[in-house]
């Protein structure tokens, strides 16, 4: 018996004479992200890429679980090769489904007839198939409005296949179909959030994190570090820049007002972030800012932080509870992470009582009071950077 | 000469152990729990060896969690998992044929007010259905060994397990894997387990660590309360030095699971093949078992015949090394007659198993057939 995994795409289909180039990248997204568990032949055909492990040893649990996280994807499952007679649909699925329908209460039957020459039409391909199985597994009923198990025949070119469990994909697009942007990440609950989904349309990520010893400790680091990592599951490759903070940030404790730090001290991120970004030939910033969160999120707030910003700024969260962050942040793994307890570089000199309405004339006032150009062209200078690369 | 066949109840340290062992309590000795570097450097060997131990098991490395060995990582899976889900659902499902550390652990828990349902093989076979039959609404944890440490049995856990999980979600299920773990291609994910036991000194790693897998989403309670280390489920500072000592043993083994499991194989039939010119040898172990593990009878009482053999430099148990020579009653569940659990000894083959040294038991058992009084 031949297993292979069906991987469908999502939004893909419907493009029109580019689409090969986002089948091509979603193939080599997927590819990569398999590779270490062993040979597979990857194929495509009628919206479908056929992924087929060139030995039964091949760990396809995992392989299908890799392939779930990979963007770009409506739905996948792992499905019985048969050939397209209906005797051996019969046969190859009375092993295959042996596991599941053995210990199910209910099923149904579907089926997709692709190719229109194969002689039974999909209605009988239903009944036929239901009954055999019904009279194999006598314990099963027919629930065709609720099933336990949804057992799908495709009867396509050049094989039919049998499958009873469809995953759903990741969706949105395979990621570097949308151009490169570089993610502002702070080690909190938010920023992981924002690159995921702007990932999932397609953007390829990069990521900046910003310093500040002593008052930010390697661990610190550390932790941006893993969840760096652990966005190489939905991502692929990131590149990780460090930026030593700690003169810029108390250059602006000695030289401005203390309720306009914070957003001064974001203007300058935005700033370095940005000259990073163009070298690194990034179209974008993205950040997880979500409006009215904290004072610097308040709409006049951003305003003031945008206002150095020659590059479009993305904010996927910006209309979005903490809790339906919350709700993402658990659902791709980044919130255990998030939440270990070490200080980042956004809480080091919290003013206790920020500007919450403050007016970009006196926020520049008080920026240009002091020449922090030599401080920023140092930090981009002295930035190191990483890569995370998907491992496993 | 030394003939060691004593595998199953602990190993050899290897090299690459015992130099992590000693790197981490010569130089890096700090407390993974303090601020500076030394902790974080002592932080990053315990991570470095979570990450070896989640990457053979193809887990999340936040899955694993440290122990003090087997006999804790059962307890823990096991109370932590009924406190944490059994206030209501009373049920345990459990093989008849666990290790003392999970059947002892269900005799407490029965005294305790739980209904622990014990599952026997039948003619020395398990059937899943067994199993799967028991389990209901009112069940909160399924225990099942993947491979039985006296005669190598391989139960059927991931049949079990995911039929009980189709019907019953809720059901918290828990393979103690410390036969199987580095021996056999054992993943987290195909076997279907909330939570996994696992050793570091069967697997040629030291003695005194173990880790527990936890399925991301999974709630158990600990039982020892702390300092919340190992995110709170086992309190007490990291043993760094065994820790890194495991990771690095793992790390060692984990790409030669096939290559090893090959030939043990090979020993085994070997050895299979030499015993059967001995009339008086039966052969307790199932063919389709654990190659790492032989289990015989030769009607001659196991603990005079393991001193014979100890007086030739031979070491093999009789029975499971840890109840000290005491019978499990493992073996009458899986159909052996009193007279030969009496008679049993336990061949376990390691690493650096030759066939000279089999045929050199072979030989010296022969010997002992023929010399012990009956």
């Amino acid at each position: 018996m031949k297993e292979i995994i069906l991987v469908k795409y999502g939004e893909i289909a419907l493009k029109g004479l580019n689409k090969n180039t986002f089948e091509d990248m979603l193939t080599k997204n997927v590819k990569r992200r398999i590779k270490s568990l062993g040979k597979f032949v990857c194929t495509r055909a009628q919206s479908t890429l056929y992924i087929e492990p060139e030995n039964e040893d091949i760990d396809l649990e995992e392989a299908v679980k890799r392939i779930s996280k990979i963007f770009g994807i409506a739905a996948l499952c792992r499905a019985c090769v048969c050939e397209k007679s209906f005797d051996d649909i019969k046969e190859q699925s009375y092993t295959y489904l042996n596991d599941i329908l053995s210990y199910a209460k209910t099923f149904k039957v579907t089926a997709k007839r692709a190719d229109k020459a194969f002689p039974m039409k999909s209605p009988e391909i239903c009944m036929e198939l239901g009954g055999a199985l019904l009279e194999k597994f006598p314990h099963l009923t027919v629930d065709v409005k609720n099933p336990e198990v949804t057992v799908t025949v495709e009867i396509r070119d050049t094989n039919a296949y049998v499958h009873a469990e469809n995953i759903k994909g990741a969706g949105g697009l395979p990621v570097g179909s949308s151009g490169k942007a570089m993610l502002l990440l702070s080690g909190g609950i938010d920023s992981p959030v924002a690159g995921w989904m702007m990932a999932k349309r397609g953007v390829h990520i990069a990521t900046i994190h910003y310093v500040s010893p002593p008052y930010t400790s390697d661990r610190a680091q550390l932790k941006v570090e893993q969840l760096c990592e652990k966005l190489t599951d939905y991502c692929g490759g990131i590149a990780f820049f460090c930026v030593p903070f700690t003169e810029i940030q108390e250059a602006i404790k000695d030289n401005c007002p203390e309720e306009f730090f914070t957003i001064i001290m974001r203007r300058l991120m935005m700033e370095i972030a940005q000259r990073i970004a163009e070298k690194d030939n990034c179209l974008a910033l993205i950040t997880g800012e979500s409006v009215g969160q904290v004072a610097s999120q308040t709409m006049s707030a951003i305003g003031c932080t945008d206002a150095v910003c020659r590059m479009p700024v993305f904010r996927p969260l910006i209309g979005m509870d903490k809790t339906e962050i919350i709700e993402i942040a658990r659902k791709i793994d980044t919130f255990d992470i998030s939440t270990l307890p070490y200080e980042d570089c956004c809480t080091v000199f919290t003013p206790k009582h920020p500007k919450v309405r403050p007016l970009l004339e006196d926020i520049e006032k008080a920026q240009n009071s002091f020449d922090f150009e030599p401080l920023i062209q140092k930090a981009v200078e002295n930035t190191e950077q990483k890569i995370f690369n998907f491992q496993r | 000469m030394t003939v060691y066949l004593d595998n199953a109840s602990t190993t050899k340290p290897c090299k690459e152990s015992a130099e992590a062992v000693m790197l981490a309590l010569t130089e890096n000795y700090g407390n993974p729990s303090s601020l500076h570097k030394m902790g974080l450097n002592a932080q990053l060997a315990v991570d470095s060896a979570r990450k070896s131990i989640a990457t053979a098991l193809g887990c999340e490395a936040e899955c694993i969690y440290f122990t003090s060995g087997a006999t804790e990582s059962n307890n823990l899976a096991i109370r932590g998992a009924v406190s944490a889900h059994g206030r209501r659902n009373k049920k345990i499902i459990v093989s008849a044929v666990e290790h003392a550390s999970v059947s002892e652990t269900m005799d407490s828990l029965e005294n305790q007010g739980y209904e622990v349902v014990r599952i026997s093989p039948k003619n020395g076979v398990f059937d899943a259905g067994d199993f799967v039959r028991e389990a209901d609404e009112n069940t909160c944890l399924i225990s099942m060994m993947l491979v039985n440490n006296e005669t190598g049995h391989i139960l059927p856990v991931k049949e079990v397990f995911s039929a009980v999980k189709r019907r019953f979600p809720h059901i918290i299920t828990h393979c103690d894997c410390v036969q199987g773990f580095m021996k056999l291609l054992v993943k987290a994910s195909s076997l279907g387990a909330d939570l996994i036991s696992l050793s570091g000194h069967k697997i040629h790693a030291v003695k005194g660590v173990g880790a527990l897998y936890i399925k991301k989403g999974v709630r158990i309670n600990p039982i020892i309360s702390g300092g919340k280390q190992e995110k709170g489920i086992r309190s007490g500072t990291e043993s760094v030095p065994l820790i890194a000592g495991f990771g690095s043993a793992v790390e060692k083994l984990a790409s030669t699971i096939a290559q090893r499991y090959e030939r043990a194989y090979e020993l085994k039939a070997f050895l299979l093949d030499k015993l059967s010119g001995i009339e008086e040898v039966t052969v307790n172990s199932p063919a389709d078992g654990s190659p790492y593990i032989i289990n015989i009878s030769m009607q001659r009482r196991s603990e005079i015949m393991l001193h014979y053999l100890e007086q030739n430099g031979i070491y093999v148990s009789s029975g499971s090394a840890c109840s000290k020579g005491a019978q499990s009653g493992v073996l009458a569940q899986f159909g052996v007659n009193q007279k030969d659990s009496d008679s049993a000894l336990r061949v376990s083959i390691g690493c650096e198993t030759t066939e000279a040294e089999l045929e050199f038991f072979v030989e010296k058992l022969k010997e002992g057939i023929e010399n012990i009084r009956t």
